[in-house]
């Protein structure tokens, strides 16, 4: 059987996958409710600069919303983090996230819980641009640690 | 003749770099060897600290450092003591708000630019907010010059700075200094100008232009990293505070606080100065003057006329000061994040920058918040602006895709 690893290797599909999250991106745009946690990340770079919002109920992330200005990388990474986490347990969406920001890392990490974001696997090698995949997965990985805090 | 490639043989990055396009050249400049010897030589042959020694070494130490007064004297046409030494032009900058800020009140008015780097914005944001000082802009055509005609109506009693950059870092605009500075001084207002990436394009008369303050930076006209000149007039440096006190810049003091700090421009260099880095630059001065700032001049301007030529047939981008003579060229890859076509540019061996270069209120101006800047200098090249237009012509989004994959 074919690999996770094997479909991400194919690098017009990867290409058509970023494309389409960057021009297309899933769960953009800000809602105005207080329900949502929220986080602006504008001062990790002088360049992009987007707000994240997160809801959070009964131990699961309900949705994730996001907007700014952001390249293609921070867009695309943000967009698809958001489909990947949209209904996951807090403690499933931890593990997704430390297991994504150790492959933009160059660190072991399983591919078969990234899903889509497996299209991020070589960021590393543009090692000044390592910033723009992680900057939204900062963020909802900043807000998960302040919600728990306020819980216990 | 100017003859660019004997030039390219005296930087050791090009000769051991052929690979590369160094078109940030607004960021940093690359230094020829003879500034490389002259930090070198200071290590390997006399190191000792300055102003405080009575042995051989500590003297030429010290005979070394001041004649890079003498010769930034020279290059800028003013008197040795009206030369600082600081670590940088934001040091410079930030100098000259602290000790003009001691004369200021409340609804006074600095005038600055939509174009200026954030150096020459932030130093004055903060005597608004503790002063209460005004910020008015002075208006500027859509590629960033000084519009002259409109400039005298600004002007009122209260204005009491100005302070511009002579060639501003994103558009390039070369500004009518002195025409400005006849005009502020008309109006008892001082001036200052921020000359960072004027120093080494061109040449610089501080006594013509009769600006009352100037500063750079030894790292963009080819000396080293850590030292900035500030230029002042010199009764106008002796009435200045400096920010920073300590050794070398005081005369004396006693157990009860009272001190007499050294006349300018000690009274400005506190503790140990980059003193390798003071001796670097005079040997870049001397490099630059050696091929004359005018020749340097004319050669980057025809360079830019070239990239400016073969560019704009290209209709995958867009440029925002094609009109501008001198300085970098800011475009952007229509459909293209800046720093994505940047990125691009790396894999291809080309050194631009993007972003918003530090001018984050620029936008207001050019109405884009990011851009790709080129930036050129005496050693570069018509054949690499040919092989730079190749590869910006086939930037899409696809293919800024690709380096991630």
């Amino acid at each position: 059987m074919a690999s996770i690893k094997d479909y991400f290797n194919d690098q017009n599909l990867m290409r058509e996958l970023l494309l389409d999250h960057y021009k297309y991106p899933h769960n953009h745009g800000l809602l105005e409710n207080d329900k949502y946690l929220s986080k602006r990340m504008a001062s990790a770079s002088c360049i992009d600069d987007i707000t994240v919002q997160l809801d959070v109920e009964d131990d699961v992330i309900k949705d994730i919303r996001f907007d700014g200005v952001a390249c293609t990388i921070s867009t695309a990474s943000t967009s698809i983090m958001s489909d990947l986490l949209i209904g996951k347990k807090v403690e499933e969406a931890e593990e997704i996230i430390r297991n994504y920001l150790n492959m933009i890392d160059n660190k072991d990490y399983d591919p078969e819980i990234l899903e889509e974001a497996n299209v991020f696997q070589n960021v590393y090698k543009q090692a000044n641009r390592i910033k723009c995949a992680t900057i939204g997965w900062d963020a909802v990985e900043e807000m998960l640690k302040e919600s728990g805090k306020e819980d216990d | 003749m100017y003859d660019v490639e004997k030039i390219r043989k005296d930087f050791p990055m090009i000769v051991n770099h052929p690979e590369l396009i160094y078109f940030d050249n607004g960021a940093t400049t690359y230094k020829p060897q003879c500034v490389i010897d002259a930090l070198t030589g200071f290590y390997n042959d006399y190191t000792s600290n300055v102003e405080r020694g009575e042995y051989a070494t500590a003297i030429r130490a010290d005979q070394a450092y001041a004649r890079t007064r003498d010769v930034i004297a020279k290059m800028i046409h003013c008197e040795t003591k009206e030369i600082v030494f600081l670590s940088n032009i934001t040091a410079v900058l930030n100098q000259i708000a602290y000790g003009l800020s001691k004369n200021l009140k409340k609804d006074d008015t600095i005038l600055i630019s939509y174009a200026e780097h954030a150096s020459n914005v932030l130093p004055w944001f903060r005597l608004k907010k503790e002063l209460g000082v005004n910020i008015r802009y002075i208006p500027l055509d859509k590629e960033g010059n000084v519009i002259l005609d409109e400039l005298e109506k600004i002007f009122d009693d209260s204005v009491k700075i100005v302070s511009l950059a002579y060639v501003t870092n994103v558009l390039g605009s070369i500004q009518p200094i002195k025409e400005m500075t006849e005009i502020a001084h008309r109006h008892n207002a001082l001036v200052a100008v921020d000359a960072a990436q004027a120093i080494g394009h061109l040449k610089i008369d501080v006594r013509d232009l009769d600006v009352d303050f100037l500063g750079f930076s030894s790292h963009k006209m080819c000396g080293p990293d850590g030292v900035g000149v500030l230029y002042g007039k010199y009764e106008l440096l002796q009435k200045m505070e400096p920010i920073f006190l300590g050794g070398g810049m005081n005369a004396r003091f006693d157990i009860d606080g009272n001190v007499i700090l050294k006349d300018a421009p000690e009274r400005f260099e506190a503790g140990t100065p980059h003193i390798e880095g003071v001796i670097g630059l005079t040997a870049a001065a001397e490099y630059l003057m050696n091929i004359g700032l005018d020749h340097i001049h004319a050669y980057e301007n025809e360079l830019r006329a070239y990239l400016i030529q073969k560019m704009l047939p290209l209709d995958n981008i867009e440029i925002y000061n094609p009109n501008n003579p001198s300085g970098p060229v800011s475009f952007n890859v229509k459909e293209v994040f800046a720093q994505d076509a940047a990125s691009y540019l790396s894999t291809r061996n080309i050194c631009v920058r993007s972003g918003n270069h530090c001018a984050k209120i620029l936008h207001n101006l050019i109405g884009v918040d990011q851009s790709i800047r080129a930036s050129l200098y005496l050693y570069n090249t018509k054949e690499e602006i040919d092989r730079f237009v190749e590869e910006v012509s086939k930037i899409t989004l696809e293919e800024t895709i690709s380096i991630f994959l």
